[in-house]
């Protein structure tokens, strides 16, 4: 007997699993730019390139996981 | 994922999901011959001969108290030099690598905009060709203005960086190789190309999923959806502008910063 049936490829999923991370460190790098500004305001400006750069770093990973999802599913 | 693909109703109204096919239209010009294009080409085209009028018409006849319009590309222009050249490369290496920055950044983000621009309504730089050469350009910017810095020493500073102990090197220099020759252009491509492919998919996915509401459904469930769906991708086309701008700014900003860290004293 046959309770449930999956078709289609279980790697379609992978992506959402690739973005848990990313999104997390996305969350601390912005989480403590933040606190950082609210410490010391006179720094926002240079603090917000840092922050990009951390997110862009961070976030390639995500975009790793959605690219082989594309090559080898 | 083939059972969510086309949905058919008994109205004959079919929801068709979004696939990677959508990048990769039929060509329409010059078909047959090595030049076919199809629209993303096309689109390219037009907004590079777009970028070049602008740019043309904004400096052409330039004042000292400037107008609306040179004031408008001024601002354009001061974004990358004031905020992503001298910030991170210094005056003087800031006025040198200035023209490939700003090229970049004002070519990423006019071939990004065109995703949601009516009619056009896909981005330039949602096939891969226009973010590889990008940063093909960018990788090959970097180890230029490193080897000429530092000829010799770029190399070595790269690959084994000093203050660590020789054993180590054996797990460092792999670690580096692969991080900075090999990754970094990878990474800059990636970005650029699947923030545009994710942006597209996503707005045609909440478009065709309005349109199967209001006209597959006609319930009230079916106008309370397709109200949402609605909502959500006019919502997302102006998260799209932001994303648009931001990875042009992005793209510029990590090459100013390989090309910063290339440029470092040694230490």
């Amino acid at each position: 007997m046959v309770l449930a049936e999956i078709t289609g490829n279980i790697a379609t999923i992978g992506y959402g699993l690739a973005a848990i991370g990313p999104a997390i460190g996305v969350g601390i790098v912005v989480g403590k730019t933040i606190e950082s500004v609210a410490r010391q305001p006179e720094l926002q400006g240079r603090l917000t390139v840092l922050m990009y750069i951390g997110i862009a770093f961070t976030e390639a990973l995500a975009f790793v996981g959605i690219a082989t999802g594309f090559i080898f599913v | 994922m083939n059972g969510l693909n086309s949905l058919v109703l008994s109205e004959g109204v079919t929801f068709h999901a979004p696939t990677i096919a959508e990048f990769f239209p039929d060509a329409v010009l010059f078909v047959g011959t090595p030049f076919e294009m199809n629209r993303i080409m096309i689109i390219r085209m037009i907004m590079v001969v777009l970028l070049v009028v602008v740019f043309w018409l904004g400096t052409r006849n330039m004042k000292l108290v400037p107008g609306r319009f040179q004031g408008a590309i001024e601002m354009a222009l001061d974004l990358v030099r004031v905020n992503i050249a001298e910030d991170l490369l210094g005056k003087k290496d800031g006025r040198r690598f200035l023209p490939i920055l700003t090229t970049i950044f004002f070519l990423v983000l006019f071939l990004n905009i065109t995703g949601i621009v009516p009619g056009f309504n896909i981005a330039g730089s949602s096939v891969i060709g226009i973010p590889l050469v990008l940063a093909i350009v960018s990788y090959i910017t970097f180890i230029y203005a490193g080897l000429k810095k530092h000829p010799g020493a770029f190399l070595k500073n790269a690959l084994f960086p000093s203050g660590v102990p020789k054993a180590f090197y054996i797990v460092v220099t792999p670690i580096e190789l692969l991080s900075t020759f090999v990754l970094r252009p990878v990474t800059l491509t990636l970005r650029l190309l699947m923030n545009m492919i994710v942006g597209h998919l996503l707005l045609v996915l909440l478009f065709s999923a309005t349109h199967f509401f209001f006209l597959g459904f006609g319930q009230w469930f079916g106008f309370a959806f397709g109200t949402g769906t609605l909502a959500f991708g006019i919502a997302f086309s102006f998260f799209e502008i932001l994303v648009s701008v931001l990875q042009a700014y992005v793209f510029t900003l990590l090459t100013a910063v390989y090309l910063q860290l290339a440029l470092a004293e040694e230490h």
